[in-house]
């Protein structure tokens, strides 16, 4: 029972919560590249360097990168770390309990990450997009990075080698009597190994393959889909026909 | 009884086997009566397409189901990883998967534009009051299918979802605790919850939806179908007996409904090929996120089907009680100086009244919100007793009719758009005024449905050559 207040209460209390994005920047819109092999490719190797050392993709099997162009070979010499089996899922070695102390929860599953954050702000790839631009230095962080996009969020800014550093820059707006801060634009503080266009891209691939990982049968879903209203409108016209032969005694 | 039938030795042997089998089956007398000799009213509409569409997705769902259940593991701790597994791993089991879940809601579609057809048309008046009771039983029982069925992929809609709904047992006075532990199975939804109801969803639900379905075609193919104009075609009968309006079923319903078929396929395919989530409306977002009993998402909605009926749930505030008392005392006035009734009904009508008012200040609003969500449901099964208009169909009604019908989808629809969105003042006065209106169409029927001059009713229905 003393489990079961605590946890509720931990429930109400928590901010560590999915849902902690709702009050936030408006979410960009990510590039649509899910029909680009070449960016779910460099998407998927950004993804194994620098997101499955802490989020695991546990429903993801390595193997099923084949159908973005990679080849089982290349999957195994560039891709396989955690694993030497192509046809394990990409799970991760770090201990849970561990994840806990160091981030104050466990980094979630990324596997169906882009299906779950969609919302009245746009699709979920917008929003990890915005997110994984939306970083700044905040020294009052156990991390020392927060997140625009995400406030007070427990993971570090990872990219930030190839981003740099920056930094929010807010108006002062007097609205309803009292002074409210509005978010204006970034300035960048320190640069990094890329451009901020050539950031911008890298972070698009890297969405575009995580929307495609969400839901990899989605291109052959709709290309299927457009055969069965093909068959669908011709059988149409043919029930119609029919109908009309069998109704015509009917007066 | 039969008399048993010999058959020419000569005869093809197609006749003999069918001859073999009817001395030992009725199949050929099933046929006739369902289907080749069952006339049905040739001046059916497009909302008439419901009722077959209803039993083609009842098909898909069971026949979807039966798949998935060899991929789905009921179990908390892999339900939503079995869920991912069948849509990535399992050979076409996407596919699967996704019409299993716009099937829900497209059960819900057609089921409520099969039961508006019947509404309108009076399909539930005499002689058809068993169709209509059997119809309702249908659509409660659906409720809990597909209310359990929710839990099963394990993410965090259903997870506080379920939560939430059996919480409101726990409102019933006295047994209400005990109650909610009996269907959760333990303190919180967890692995006892998942596995029972995954037993309820998968047979026993199934089970009795199926055998309500035969009570309600049985019962409809014994009394004949109504019809737009809500006329009796077996009134009007030629010189051998058939209604001169009805035409058999097969093949002119059964070519018609083929053309429905399609049509609703048209749209059910493209939602699954090219919209499965529905923007979120069919499968939620924060459904591909595990459940977490740790973590209660700050908004939790049921699923659209299901959010009319929780707008009336929500508009049962401690101030809406008062409103509700005023109503009671209201209709127990009326009851008591106007009905024609004897004075010691008057006298329990008035004790009665007193009683539930009693009630109603002394027990939880909570408690009353349950019962007026479960009452919308309930009410329905009256509908037949509570309509005592001279005319079956609407086209025969007087004009102003029709209005209050428009009104009461719109409250409908309204009501299902507030069941959605977070609450707020505004949209509470809005769902009690709307619950008001939902019970008041129903509870006044009796009065208002006697009202107003009703339109000549024709010999024969009206019908224009396709």
């Amino acid at each position: 029972m003393k489990k079961i207040i605590l946890s509720l209460l931990i429930s109400v209390f928590t901010s560590w919560s999915a849902f902690a994005a709702t009050d936030t920047i408006p979410w960009d819109k990510a590039p649509n590249k899910i029909n680009d092999l070449g960016a779910l490719q460099n998407g998927a190797k950004l993804f194994v360097n620098y997101c499955l050392n802490c989020h695991a993709a546990a429903y993801m099997r390595f193997n099923r990168l084949t159908d973005i162009g990679l080849t089982e070979q290349q999957i195994k010499d560039n891709l396989l770390f955690t694993t030497d089996k192509v046809g394990e899922t990409m799970k991760i070695t770090m201990d849970p309990k561990q994840a806990k102390d160091w981030f104050g929860g466990n980094p979630p599953d990324l596997t169906v990450i882009a299906r779950s954050r969609s919302g009245h702000g746009g699709t979920g790839a917008d929003y990890i997009y915005t997110y994984l631009r939306s970083y700044y230095r905040d020294p009052s962080k156990a991390t020392g990075w927060n997140n625009l996009a995400f406030p007070n969020v427990g993971m570090p800014h990872v990219l930030w080698e190839l981003q740099g550093e920056r930094k929010p820059l807010f108006d002062k707006v007097a609205s309803h009597g009292h002074e409210t801060q509005v978010f204006k634009g970034w300035q960048q503080v320190s640069a990094g190994k890329l451009s901020p266009a050539e950031y911008d891209a890298a972070v698009g691939d890297l969405v575009s393959y995580m929307q495609w990982m969400s839901d990899p049968t989605q291109s052959l879903r709709v290309q299927v889909g457009v055969w069965v209203m093909i068959f669908l409108l011709i059988f149409m016209f043919i029930a119609w026909r029919l109908n009309a032969a069998f109704w015509k005694d009917i007066r | 009884m039969a008399e048993f039938k010999e058959i020419s030795p000569n005869a093809p042997l197609a006749d003999k086997a069918l001859n073999w089998v009817d001395n030992r089956f009725p199949l050929s007398k099933l046929y006739k009566e369902h289907l080749s000799e069952y006339y049905a009213p040739k001046n059916f509409n497009f909302l008439y397409f419901f009722g077959v569409l209803s039993m083609l997705v009842l098909v898909i769902q069971i026949v979807t189901g039966i798949f998935l259940v060899m991929h789905y593991k009921p179990d908390a701790a892999t339900a939503f990883a079995s869920v991912e597994y069948i849509m990535r791993d399992v050979p076409w089991g996407w596919l699967i998967r996704y019409m299993h879940s716009t099937g829900a809601s497209a059960f819900f579609v057609v089921v409520y534009m099969h039961m508006f057809r019947g509404l309108i048309y009076g399909s539930y008046r005499k002689p058809r009051e068993l169709v209509w009771l059997f119809g309702c039983a249908i659509f409660l029982a659906l409720m809990g299918e597909a209310f359990m069925g929710y839990l099963l992929p394990w993410g965090q809609m259903s997870y506080w979802g379920a939560q939430v709904i059996v919480n409101l047992f726990s409102a019933i006075p006295f047994i209400g605790p005990d109650l909610a532990l009996l269907i959760r199975g333990d303190y919180v939804v967890g692995d006892a919850t998942l596995n029972r109801f995954f037993a309820f969803h998968v047979i026993a639900v199934p089970l009795v939806l199926l055998g309500l379905v035969v009570a309600h075609i049985i019962a409809l193919h014994e009394v004949g179908s109504n019809n737009p104009d809500g006329i009796e075609i077996k009134a009007t009968k030629d010189a051998n007996g058939k209604p001169l309006d009805g035409i058999p079923f097969h093949p002119y319903y059964t070519v018609h409904d083929i053309m429905g078929v399609t049509g609703f396929l048209l749209v059910f395919s493209a939602i699954i090929f090219f919209a499965p989530e529905f923007g979120g409306y069919f499968l939620e977002y924060n459904n591909f996120i595990p459940a977490d009993p740790l973590k209660t998402p700050l908004h939790i909605a049921p699923v659209w089907y299901f959010t009319p009926y929780y707008s009336m749930l929500r508009a049962i505030t401690s101030e809406m009680m008062y409103a509700l008392i005023v109503c009671v005392i209201a209709a127990a006035y009326l009851g008591a100086s106007r009905a024609a009734i004897s004075n010691t009904f008057k006298i329990l009508v008035v004790a009665g009244a007193l009683v539930v008012v009693g009630l109603m200040l002394a027990i939880d609003a909570k408690f009353w919100g349950v019962m007026v969500m479960g009452g919308a449901v309930i009410i329905l099964f009256f509908l037949p007793w509570l309509d005592h208009c001279e005319v079956k169909s609407i086209r025969f009604k007087p004009t102003w009719h029709s209005y209050v019908y428009a009104v009461f989808v719109i409250n409908f629809i309204v009501l299902g758009y507030l069941g959605i969105k977070p609450p707020s003042l505004i949209n509470e006065r809005i769902s009690q005024v709307g619950t008001l209106f939902y019970f008041g169409f129903f509870l006044l029927m009796p009065w208002w449905s006697r009202l107003g001059e009703t339109k000549s009713l024709p010999e024969r229905v009206n019908f224009v050559a396709h």
